[in-house]
């Protein structure tokens, strides 16, 4: 039968230009479609202009609103037309091109019409066609029509009342649950169809009364339904019923499954096949109660049809995982699917068998599906390869066979998935069968020698440095490593060179020998492969200087990272969001993090960017193993304080402050400004100020608000003492509305004591002269309460936070000296942080887009793109595009702009 | 989400009958499980692929396809498919699926190919029209689906069911002298 078949395609292909709808083209479809207009209609020709329209949709042709509404209406002119089969068409379009509210009303008419007509095929379609595209209003008036038509004597017409009730039960359940005595009605139809679409209506109108379930399923199951289909809806629901009453009956029979294996001799397969699968799923199912189901299902397995086979594997697999020993019956059956034509079939039957099979039958299973792997997709050789692997740790005497299976299809051709699912099963049963454990890496080893996935390669070697000093002959394992350093890619020869610097760290017989190999990796073309290995160098060493003990040594290389790494990953993140000043291009920065029990420090291969080391070491090292280290940036703020790295003078704040009990209940700093000068630079006295903004809380250094309405002075922390020439400070705590920016200006009077210290005691005096200095106006403005957090993808996280919180608008910012300069005001402003280098503004231009971003007080991301243009005398005007999570906080930043 | 099938009907996810390419004759979806164009011919031109190497030709087949069960059956150039939900009861998937190929052969008078499908494309979707509503199965019986849509070019009035059969033997007729004549 192929062959002539075959042949007949090749003819085809010499007109494969032929075709009713070749050329088709929307615009000129619409245009054909005015023959709807026609006085004098051709049925048939419109007919076979609605066939093309449909046609135009099927193959996912979209028409835009006008157009579907303009087809929409001349659509409905052909109401007019006698013809049944236009008419048809005309119902099916209608439904495709499902009209909005106000365009319904026009056709309710013509379809009320119909549904009331004498043919009853205009009847069930118009029925289906209203109850489709109706809302709740019109159903009331309709109501009365589909009322009737649910106990029509055509069982057409009864069945499209029915799924219309399902459809509308949906959104219009209280008007259908009125209709509950015709559906019941309905249900004791002769017609087949009708009974099932009644019984399924009757059901879901019930369904949240268990006792109404109970009673339906009660009366039915005595055998007034006849439909195969309503059958199996009976059959589903009298599980449920089971399901649900088995909690309060645990003794005696179980109800309702008399009914259920009754149905198992039922004429129609899909009933028995149901009832089969419902008994299987039963919980708590016996023995006993499963054979009769076991036994029709062991029928169906040498069946002619495709479908009914893979219908009873497939439940005999499931069953399978809860009773074996029930399914063991059917292995013969089973074992001639191994080869059946359909693929899911066979492998359902092999997954099942291997489920089912007892320890002798192992070695040929394996034989057989041997056989079988190389015509099977690797989809199926996943679940193959899970099984065998369960199968594995449920024999464990059989590891061998299984364990050569698995390395022999290791070293056949496969996907990526299917390979890391061979890789998986090897790992677990090396973890959970000790005897398993060398032969499983040496076939690891061999299969890494030629593996191209480098994922692959570098999950093993590092299983392999955890496992392989462990083992008894570690020394051998050493080869396949180090081949790895010669002939993979970097990515490879980097976790190979830590794999290696592993076995040295525990094996000591073998450390010598792993010097030299690491040595050797020193003049590896790669950065990363040389630091590594400088790096293990170093720390294997351990000649004193750098780490303490052995212990030290293998706590690095094998110590588990006990800091959620969410959290480490964000406070990188905002660390390297900063620029930084670094003088050398290879320097190394420590930096106390936000998660002060641990040190990171870590290495930047230029000024930006480019982390190339994380070590984590636990709080108790207290010197860091390298000798170029600097000085962390924490220093003394506050009063004096120089500017200092940002982030990690932010930190340093936070541990200052929250040691000081009364603002340790102020919750989490938010952010820290860059001290402010409130003094000349070359006075008597010399104060900074910070200002730490808090949730609720401004803590200022000095004094005295008077211009700031809205804070309210909740504490003082003066300074006792402040000896000549040392910094001291001091505080002061203002309470603002919580989640408010509130911005405002405060003027400062330094209030102090002077005493003479006398220079041979170094006690100060007891009385001193009161004095006051008057400093400069400190001001909270806006921008302290954002946050300068980049991001990586401006674009991105652009598009991702969507339009809704846009706010848009233009400013004119005078004249300026450059666009550079108005661009860095602007930033300067908002405290953002710019992205993408749009901070920087070409020379000469003439307009800039710089982008900025950050997080406003509350954890609320903002995004700003900021758009400038430049005109002959320096008047720079600015677009000004904000996007955020809360449209407040886009008017916040829009407030900052127009009130600098 | 076990008992969730339980609660309901069998329903049918899609219908589709594609060409000996893959291309689309007549498709039809009733669930939001491909919610544009793009995943629609996705999921047909994976599902094609998948299928078009097996025999379907003298019983429907069967396969699971991203958690859904599709039942198939080939007939020279025309390619039919049903999808259903992963739980779904796999022989009444098989039944609509066995509907719909026996109204399309009866309608296409037994000439089950891709020009004639196309030529009576409007009788193909009618049939889809009849099978499902929305997912709900209407009718199984090929040769009341076929009468339904076959009401087409007949007058109305004849009472239904007696033009269904009759015209359903009809076509057979019809068919079977022209294969004698052949």
């Amino acid at each position: 039968m192929a062959q002539p078949l075959v042949k007949k395609d090749d003819d085809r292909d010499d007109e494969v230009e032929y075709s009713p709808f070749l050329g088709i083209e929307k615009g000129a479809v619409l245009q054909e479609a005015r023959v709807f207009n026609d006085p004098q209609l051709d049925p048939r020709r419109c007919s076979q202009v609605i066939t093309k329209l449909l046609y135009l949709l099927n193959q996912g042709e979209t028409f835009t609103k006008v157009e579907a509404t303009e087809v929409f209406f001349s659509v409905t002119k052909l109401f007019q037309a006698k013809d049944l089969g236009l008419r048809r068409m005309v119902y099916l379009i209608i439904k495709e091109l499902s009209p909005s509210a106000d365009e319904v009303i026009i056709v309710t008419s013509s379809l009320m019409k119909d549904m009331n007509s004498k043919t009853d095929m205009y009847r069930a379609n118009a029925i289906r066609v209203l109850c489709r595209i109706t809302d709740g209003t019109l159903l009331t008036q309709i109501e009365r029509y589909l009322k009737q038509a649910i106990v029509d004597k055509n069982p057409v017409v009864a069945s499209a009342a029915l799924v219309s009730g399902i459809h509308l039960l949906q959104t219009n359940p209280e008007i259908v649950k009125r209709w509950s005595n015709e559906v019941q009605e309905a249900v004791q139809s002769r017609a087949a169809l009708v009974q099932f679409h009644a019984l399924a209506l009757l059901h879901q109108i019930r369904q949240n009364d268990r006792l109404a379930v109970s009673k339906l399923v009660t009366s039915l199951t005595k055998g007034t339904v006849r439909s195969p289909l309503a059958q199996c809806l009976l059959i589903r629901y009298t599980s449920q019923v089971i399901r649900e009453s088995s909690m309060n009956n645990q003794t005696g029979d179980r109800p309702f499954y008399d009914y259920l294996e009754a149905c198992l001799r039922n004429k129609a397969e899909m009933v028995i096949f149901e009832a089969a699968r419902a008994i299987t799923e039963l919980s708590g199912v016996t023995n006993r109660e499963l054979t009769p189901a076991i036994t029709v299902l062991q029928l169906f397995l040498s069946s002619s049809k495709p479908v009914l086979r893979f219908a009873a594997v497939r439940t005999l697999n499931k069953v399978a995982m809860t009773h074996p020993m029930a399914v063991t019956n059917c292995n013969i059956d089973m074992e001639s699917l191994i080869s059946d034509q359909n693929r899911s079939i066979a492998t359902l039957a092999i997954t099942t068998l291997l489920k089912t099979g007892n320890e002798s039958s192992v070695d040929r299973l394996m034989k057989q599906i041997t056989n079988f792997m190389s015509d099977i997709a690797d989809e199926f050789k996943i679940v193959v390869v899970e099984a065998i692997r369960s199968l594995c740790l449920k024999f464990p005497l059989k590891y061998r066979s299984l364990m050569n299976f698995l390395s022999n299809i290791l070293r056949e051709e496969g996907g990526f998935d299917y390979k890391k699912a061979i890789v998986d099963s090897i790992v677990i049963l090396i973890r959970d069968i000790p005897d398993a454990k060398e032969n499983g890496l040496l076939h690891l080893c061999e299969f890494i020698e030629d593996c191209e996935f480098t994922y692959l390669s570098t999950q093993i070697l590092h299983f392999l440095g955890i496992e392989g000093p462990k083992t008894s002959d570690p020394s051998k394992y050493i080869r396949y490593i180090y081949n790895r350093v010669i002939l993979e890619n970097a990515t490879v020869r980097a976790s190979a060179v830590s794999t290696l610097a592993k076995f040295g760290a525990m094996v000591d017989s073998l450390k010598p020998r792993i010097f030299v190999l690491l040595r050797r990796c020193l003049f590896d073309s790669d950065d990363e492969v040389r630091d590594r290995a400088t790096l293990y160098l170093n720390m294997l060493e351990g000649d004193g200087a750098i780490v303490e003990t052995d212990k030290d040594v293998k706590n690095f290389l094998f110590g588990s990272l006990d800091v959620p790494l969410v959290n480490l990953e964000t406070s990188l993140k905002n660390y390297v969001s900063v620029p930084r000043e670094l003088a050398v291009s290879l320097c190394i920065v420590q930096c106390l993090l936000a998660y002060s029990h641990v040190f990171v420090q870590y290495r930047f291969k230029n000024l930006q960017t480019s982390l190339l080391i994380l070590i984590l070491l636990p709080k108790e090292v207290k010197s860091l193993p390298l000798a170029e280290k600097k000085a962390p940036g924490k220093k003394p703020t506050g009063l004096g304080a120089a500017p200092t790295a940002p982030t990690s003078t932010v930190d340093a704040y936070e541990k200052l402050l929250s040691s000081i009990p009364e603002f340790s209940s102020f919750g989490k700093l938010f952010k820290s400004s860059a001290p402010v000068e409130l003094t000349e630079a070359e006075t008597e006295y010399a104060v900074n100020a910070v200002k730490h903004i808090f949730d609720r809380h401004v803590v200022t250094v000095i004094v005295d608000a008077s211009d700031a309405e809205e804070f309210t002075e909740v504490s003082t922390k003066p300074l006792r003492s402040l000896p000549y020439d040392s910094p001291g400070q001091t505080f002061v705590v203002f309470e603002k509305p919580e989640g408010v920016p509130t911005v405002g200006k405060f003027s400062n009077m330094l209030k102090f004591i002077v005493k003479e210290v006398d220079p041979t005691t170094g006690e100060a005096e007891e009385d001193g002269v009161e004095d006051e200095y008057q400093l400069e106006d400190l001001e909270v403005v806006a921008a302290d309460y954002v946050l300068n957090v980049g991001v990586s993808n401006f674009r991105n996280a652009w598009e991702s936070m969507g339009p809704d919180f846009e706010r848009v608008d233009e400013y004119g910012l005078g004249p300026r000296e450059s666009l550079a300069e108005a661009v860095n005001t602007v930033i300067g402003l908002l405290g953002m942080q710019p992205c993408e280098g749009t901070e920087v503004v070409p020379n000469n231009s003439r307009s800039h887009t710089c982008l900025l971003s950050g997080v406003f007080m509350g954890n609320v991301k903002v995004l700003v793109r900021l758009s400038f243009g430049i005109d002959g005398p320096k008047e720079v005007a600015m677009k000004l595009a904000v996007r955020s999570e809360d449209e407040s906080i886009s008017d916040a930043i829009h407030e900052i702009v127009a009130s600098g | 989400m076990a008992n969730f099938y339980r609660d309901t009907c069998p329903t049918i996810k899609n219908i589709l009958l594609l060409d000996s390419e893959g291309k689309r004759v007549a498709v039809k979806y009733y669930s939001d499980d491909w919610p544009t164009n793009s995943a629609k011919s996705a999921f047909e031109k994976s599902l094609f692929t998948k299928t078009q190497k097996t025999n379907a030709r003298s019983e429907a087949e069967i396969t699971m396809f991203d958690s859904n069960v599709v039942v198939y059956k080939f007939i020279q150039d025309l390619h039919f498919f049903v999808t259903g939900g992963d739980e779904e009861n796999e022989l009444i998937l098989a039944t609509a699926l066995q509907g719909f190929v026996d109204a399309v052969s009866l309608l296409l008078r037994n000439n089950v190919e891709k020009m004639e499908a196309l030529e009576n494309l409007d009788l193909i979707l009618l049939c889809l029209d009849e099978i499902v509503d929305g997912g709900m199965i209407l009718e199984t019986d090929g040769s009341i689906i076929a009468g339904k849509v076959a009401t087409h070019s007949m007058d109305d009035g004849a009472p239904l069911a007696e033009q269904t059969i009759s015209q359903a033997l009809a076509t057979a007729r019809e068919h079977l002298t022209r294969s004698l004549l052949r």
